[in-house]
């Protein structure tokens, strides 16, 4: 089968060529010092944290009541007095909503990555650094999940269990475990076939320094890129399952449900009905340019 | 090469055998018995009964599973618990119009794609590359269903040039080739096409000016041979690693649709399970996942093969 990715993938198909020596100290600072340089790299880090400590912060920045309805007040156009973004279609300030809709948007869509990041990749480097049976045994399973679009698996899952936050975070994880487990798999195949491994085993080193030293030390640069830009697809993700009813229920507020109940307001609002849109928008492109400057500064092949 | 397609198709039976596995557990995954979405909360222990009987839900698990798979590979599907129809017919015809849609994306977003990520790649001035590149920046970042809704209340609400959803006028049965039908296709394709075209888009621009750099090329201009010519050499050589990834994309074109045909109700499958879901129609969602998965697998198998015959360098073995 060819190479696959996720279906909103960024790159296509992967091909990793991990620098053949450990990375120690130095690579890391070179990395940092690197990612310095990059002016793009580094807005886009800026606004990523400053999405997140505004939704922590969410309750601490005397918004308005994110659930607070009031029916006289009901899609107010941007620039209102008191609603400065408008209000919703049950009378909600905008910019309440938005910026708590961030708490449990970022939280859906870093959740999964990093749930599948731990077990796919764990997997995926037991399938490399094992191989035989065990690898056949792993990577055949990953095949089953690879012949679903990951779209229709997140939906299919979703809608078989429930709509729900935990569903929801359970069928995204399912969906991202299989190609986060193929490039671990890949590159620690590649990193096993290296002098250098040989040379550990020859003098003594147990199984697991291996790992942890030879086997992560080249696997987790390629992996963290890949699971950078797997955030904004799963921001995305996230954000249509719940566009469709299938995710967070109402009245909480999250960028995909806003803008699923916003949508019967575009006859009278326009602007407004596309604001949650523009949040997910700028999240996501922040992840994608993130992956991109991590990618350049961590020399990592794509 | 007939020896080579045959070998991969057997290789696909195993994962076939997975992807059964998978689609059958769906309707275990529900929460509370499958019984409960046909019978109301209320109904007499003995008819809930008899109706676990009657779909064999009193079986043991294995034994339900190879009873669906015996069913289910001769074609039926089942019947459909909101309309009663066959399974097979109501995918059968939402498949028909999911794939006209799939059709006018894929065409629109791999002659662009193509087309934008060789000028960049051929591009001397920088400001061609960087637009192009932040074109494909934005199809991977947009969310596309975000988009269908921008460009419905943009075309449909504001100019009023095109219509908001459906896939013909209001008394239309089905899917036909004329000016209403086609008015009522654009919106859903340009939403559609804005994934594909971000992802080929960039592998075009990257696989292209890998092959630039590669003696050959210098060779050929050594040599004397026209631009235009050895443009061609370039594309061929290009053409395997950008099939794969098209391919890929295409599938995934099919099997995401799902959000875009919600925002324009447009009647295909995606639409279809999502109201299946909201019906907790189990069988519906059963057989348009299986139909999906089964196409998805099969057109991988079609791009593998492709792929080994446009390009002698991948071994048959």
């Amino acid at each position: 089968m060819a190479l696959q990715s996720p279906s909103l993938d960024v790159g296509g198909a992967i091909l990793v060529k991990p620098t053949p020596t450990a990375a120690g100290r130095g690579y890391w600072q070179s990395v940092g010092r690197r990612l310095r340089r990059d002016p793009v790299t580094l807005i886009c880090a800026a606004i990523l944290i400053l999405l997140v400590l505004a939704s922590i912060a969410a309750p601490y920045l005397y918004l308005a009541d994110p659930y607070k309805t009031s029916m006289l007040r009901r899609l107010y156009p941007l620039g209102s007095p008191n609603h400065w973004l408008g209000t919703d279609e049950l009378g909600r300030d905008m910019f309440a909503r938005l910026i708590y809709g961030g708490r449990l948007s970022l939280f859906m869509g870093v959740t999964p990555v990093v749930c599948a990041l731990l077990i796919g990749g764990s997997l995926g480097i037991l399938a490399g650094f094992v191989g035989g049976k065990t690898n056949m045994l792993i990577m055949r399973i990953m095949d089953v999940f690879y012949a679903f679009p990951s779209v229709l698996l997140a939906i299919s899952l979703s809608g078989a269990m429930g709509a729900g936050t935990e569903n929801t975070l359970l069928s995204l994880t399912l969906v991202f475990i299989p190609p986060i487990c193929r490039v671990s798999e890949s590159v620690t195949t590649q990193v096993r076939g290296f002098d250098f491994v040989d040379a550990a085993k020859a003098s003594g080193a147990s199984a697991f320094t291996i790992v942890r030293v030879h086997v992560l030390g080249n696997v987790l640069g390629p992996i963290l890129v890949y699971a950078t830009s797997l955030i904004s697809v799963a921001i995305i993700l996230a954000a249509g399952l719940s566009f469709l009813g299938l995710g967070v229920k109402p009245p909480e507020p999250e960028w995909g449900l806003m803008l699923n109940t916003l949508r019967q307001a575009i006859y009278v609002n326009p602007v407004l009905a596309a604001l949650p849109g523009v949040m997910i928008f700028i999240t996501s492109i922040c992840f994608n340019l993130m992956s991109d400057g991590l990618r350049a500064a961590m020399d990592v092949k794509a | 090469m007939l020896l080579y397609a045959l070998r991969r198709l057997i290789y696909l039976v195993p994962v076939a055998f997975g992807v059964s596995l998978l689609v059958f557990a769906l309707v275990h995954l529900a929460p509370g018995d499958p019984i409960s979405a046909i019978v109301p909360p209320d109904a007499p222990k003995e008819v809930v009964d008899k109706l676990k009987e009657y779909y064999g839900f009193d079986q043991p698990l294995p034994v339900q599973y190879l009873r669906w798979l015996g069913v289910t590979l001769t074609g039926d599907l089942g019947t459909s618990i909101g309309t009663g129809r066959s399974v097979a017919a109501e995918v059968g015809s939402a498949f028909g119009n999911t794939i006209i849609l799939a059709i006018a994306a894929t065409l629109l977003a791999f002659s662009l794609a193509v087309i934008l990520g060789t000028a960049a790649a051929y591009a001397k001035s920088r400001i061609v590359d960087r637009l192009v590149t932040v074109i494909s920046l934005i199809g991977v970042s947009v969310p596309h269903f975000w988009l269908a809704i921008v460009l419905v209340i943009i075309f449909a609400v504001e100019l009023g040039v095109l219509p908001p959803m459906g896939i013909g006028p209001e008394n239309s049965t089905g899917w036909q080739f004329d000016r209403a039908h086609l008015a009522h296709m654009v919106l859903p394709t340009i939403a559609l096409s804005v994934i594909p075209l971000g992802v080929v888009t960039r592998t075009v621009r990257s696989t292209v000016k890998e092959t630039l750099s590669m003696e050959f090329v210098t060779a050929l201009q050594a040599k004397g041979m026209r631009d235009s010519r050895i443009l061609f050499h370039v594309l061929k050589n290009a053409a395997p690693t950008c099939l794969a990834v098209m391919g890929l994309q295409a599938g995934n074109l099919i099997g995401g649709s799902i959000l875009i045909e919600t925002v324009f109700a447009w009647p295909g499958t995606g639409f279809l399970l999502n109201s299946a879901i909201f019906r907790r129609d189990l069988p519906i969602l059963q057989g348009t996942t299986l139909v999906l998965a089964g196409f998805f697998m099969l057109l991988n198998l079609t791009v593998d093969i492709i792929q080994t015959m446009v390009d002698p360098r991948i071994k048959r073995g």
